[in-house]
């Protein structure tokens, strides 16, 4: 059961999202994230989304994407070289000595203190699915008050694009 | 330059698309649409007595023709309606376009009289479907509805048209499109020849194969090309359930139907087999068994349209993805090519073991010797009063596996079911969308007491608009198909299962204004059917014929089994 990360470009027009996830639902498969927004040609959206499953059922899943007349093109980025970010914003208590802790554990891992009060840092960190991760082990969970995570986007590297 | 009003323009580009007849049921939203078709002759519209009859009629007139079926209905209860018809269509893969109303587009949203959200409900069980946002934009979005209805894999199209779109004094330039081109669909034209090359060599090395073809043959229009290419290999060839006429019935090479009514012959060879070349064909639930178990020697050959088809359910050793025709156009090609042909000697010790096979089961059952007729000697009495030449439609259950495989089709399109979805209340206004458009054929409706009573309201439109077509109801007093498997796995516990408080079919036929017949006995059937075809040629006849409630569909697959296991009788397994 690996992660794949499934790009699509999708005409930009009301509904063509509904029948994306629809299709999700109704054929049972799993959406893990979904990140949707528009692209340099006004008429196309990018839409990014993770799904779990074997070979089988992504295959499925992709064959049937390719069916929706409103998906102009997919590609599976697990399956070669890419890229991979999501962006977390995430309020964590910050008192006392835990103040300049919390700000050394955001440097480490390259994120940005973006608010500040007396009790709270809310921190903007940006990077694969896994490093976000291992940022609020890192904080504790116990200290963490809130989480917004965009969702992963992804890209292919080198000269490989996805586009008309 | 000629300016239309956006009803005016839906109807015009109706009729550019050669649309002859709508199927529909007006209200509200759609009174200007219905003003539009008043004042026109080109396009005629016949108005139902249920919205989903108007979708079954014109998913019977598309199976039979190969061309999109039209519904109009309007917004709210008329457009949920339809979403049955709409559903059997789109698992059947049968091009529709329906033209649904809707409320005016500033008050989509709030809950106003009569709307309903159609394209979300309709979603799920449409190829694809449109919402008019400009008036100017109607005849594309029809044109565009009939392309991706009627090309690659077909399926129903929605057109949702509120209200204020099709207002009569607001006039435009109307143009239809001389083309249609859509940038993210490009259904597939031909296979891939390396792969039909390896297709051929494995048919061409192949010891024990079978030729499984189903419904996109017939949907592709390329029954002839398989004939052709079954005769020319002298292969065995099985149909599904929705293939049946794509290689004629009456054919030496014909094993039957497959599956899990299928005959012992068409299960036995699948099972034995060394190569399935799968044409058209999906490898339903119904056809396979448990797919763990589904032919364990066999490598699989599939043609299919539909890329998501080929190894859904089957892995497929060589998947081709085309046009049937064009991708047996191929085959043979090569075949003609070729410098061998299959072993003869392995083909007819194969024909010896099928033919062994044939011999254990041969569709026997037993009538009785006095008393009620069983269903199948009804559908063989059938068969010979139209020369096995009628449309025949059904509805779902016993009778309709009964028809299927006692009804012997010799051509394609004749066989009118509901395959895939198994909707009940089908048979009737399918039979009628067929014979408005072959008024010279005989279509017959073959039916239970139970499936008729879920469209029966729709012998008054018959009366209406003279659409002769005749119901075989084999009544045995009870869902049958669903009282066998009570039989079977319910030891015979028969909840909710029988019906109580029939009406009387015969005055009920004559209520309406037609001809009823009453059919009890053995001795009556042939004169009421000659009656039903000939001294009542141009009336509706529904014949109410009795049968033995006892009676089981056979063979059946047992349950998480492969295709060889199967009931051949209530007591005899293989």
């Amino acid at each position: 059961m690996e992660k794949h990360i499934i790009s699509i470009l999708l005409e930009n027009e009301p509904g063509a999202l509904s029948r994306v996830v629809g299709l999700f639902a109704q054929r049972g498969y799993n959406i893990e994230t979904l990140t949707v927004a528009p692209t340099e040609d006004e008429t196309l959206s990018r839409l990014t989304m993770t799904t779990t499953g074997d070979d089988r059922k992504i295959e499925q899943i992709t064959k049937q994407l390719n069916k929706l007349i409103e998906v102009v093109k997919l590609v599976d980025l697990s399956e070669g070289e890419h890229i991979e970010r999501e962006l977390m914003l995430i309020k964590v208590k910050a008192v006392g000595a835990q103040r300049a802790e919390i700000k050394r554990t955001a440097d480490i891992f390259r994120g940005q203190i973006v608010d500040v009060t007396a009790s709270v840092y809310t921190i903007q960190l940006t990077g694969a699915t896994d490093k976000l991760e291992a940022f609020i082990q890192a904080i504790g969970e116990g200290a963490v008050l809130e989480t917004v995570r965009t969702g992963v986007s992804g890209i292919a590297r080198g000269e490989k694009i996805l586009s008309l | 330059m000629e300016l239309l009003s956006g009803g005016e323009m839906l109807v015009r580009a109706l009729h550019e698309s050669g649309v002859e007849y709508i199927y529909g049921y007006p209200g509200g939203s759609l009174l200007h649409v219905y003003d539009a078709v008043y004042k026109q002759s080109a396009v005629k519209h016949v108005l139902v007595r249920h919205e989903q009859a108007a979708a079954h009629m014109a998913d019977g007139y598309a199976r039979a023709t190969g061309k999109p079926g039209v519904v109009m209905v309007t917004s709210g209860p008329g457009a949920t309606n339809t979403i049955t018809g709409i559903a059997t269509a789109f698992t059947d893969s049968i091009p529709m376009v329906v033209i649904s109303g809707q409320v005016m587009s500033h008050l989509v949203g709030d809950d106003a009289f009569q709307e309903t959200d159609m394209l979300g409900v309709s979603r799920p069980v449409v190829k694809h479907s449109f919402s008019v946002r400009d008036p100017r934009d109607i005849p594309e979005l029809v044109a565009k509805a009939f392309y991706i209805a009627s090309t690659g894999r077909p399926g129903p199209v929605v057109i949702d048209v509120p209200k204020d779109m099709t207002m009569p004094n607001e006039r435009f330039e109307y143009v239809y499109p001389k083309k249609v081109k859509l940038r993210s669909y490009t259904p597939p034209q031909r296979g891939h020849a390396g792969q039909i090359k390896k297709a051929v060599d494995l048919l061409l090395n192949a010891r024990k194969p079978v030729i499984y073809a189903g419904g996109g043959v017939i949907i592709d229009g390329s029954s002839d090309k398989l004939r052709a290419l079954v005769d020319r290999l002298d292969f065995p060839c099985t149909n599904t359930l929705m293939g049946l006429g794509c290689y004629p019935a009456t054919g030496d090479r014909f094993l039957g139907m497959l599956g899990m009514h299928g005959t012992y012959e068409a299960n036995m060879a699948m099972h034995n087999a060394d190569v399935v070349f799968a044409v058209g064909a999906r490898f339903d639930d119904r056809v396979t068994n448990a797919t763990s178990k589904f032919c364990p020697d066999a490598k699989i050959i599939h043609i299919d349209i539909d890329p998501s088809s080929i190894s859904k359910t089957i892995q497929a050793d060589v998947p081709i993805v085309g046009p049937v025709g064009s991708v047996l156009d191929e085959m043979m090609a090569l075949l003609d090519e070729a410098d061998s042909e299959p072993d003869s000697d392995a083909i007819a010790s194969w024909w010896q073991q099928i033919n062994e096979w044939r011999q254990r089961h041969a569709m026997r059952y037993e009538k009785n010797d006095s008393g009620l007729m069983k269903p199948q000697e009804v559908i063989e009495a059938l068969w010979e009063a139209t020369n096995g030449d009628a449309y025949v439609t059904s509805d779902v259950g016993q009778h309709q596996m009964f028809a299927a495989q006692y009804y012997k089709f010799d051509k394609p399109n004749r066989w009118i079911n509901s395959g895939g979805l198994g909707t009940m209340g089908f048979g009737f206004p399918a039979a009628m969308g067929i014979k408005l458009n072959f008024p010279d054929h005989e279509v017959v409706c073959v039916t239970g007491e139970g499936s008729i009573q879920m469209n029966i309201q729709e012998m008054s439109t018959c009366l209406q608009y003279g659409i002769p077509v005749k119901i075989l109801c084999l009544n045995n007093g009870s869902l049958g198909m669903v009282r066998q498997w009570q039989d079977m796995n319910y030891e015979g516990r028969h909840s909710h299962s029988y019906m109580e408080s029939l009406p009387d079919f015969v005055k009920l036929a004559e209520s309406y204004g037609h001809v009823g017949i009453q059919v009890k006995s053995r001795d009556e059937l042939p004169q009421a059917l000659d009656d039903a075809m000939n001294k009542y040629k141009n009336r509706l006849v529904f014949l109410d014929v009795a049968v033995d409630p006892e009676e089981h569909v056979y063979p059946m697959q047992v349950p998480t089994g492969s295709m060889r296991d199967m009931w051949l009788s209530k007591t005899e397994r293989t």
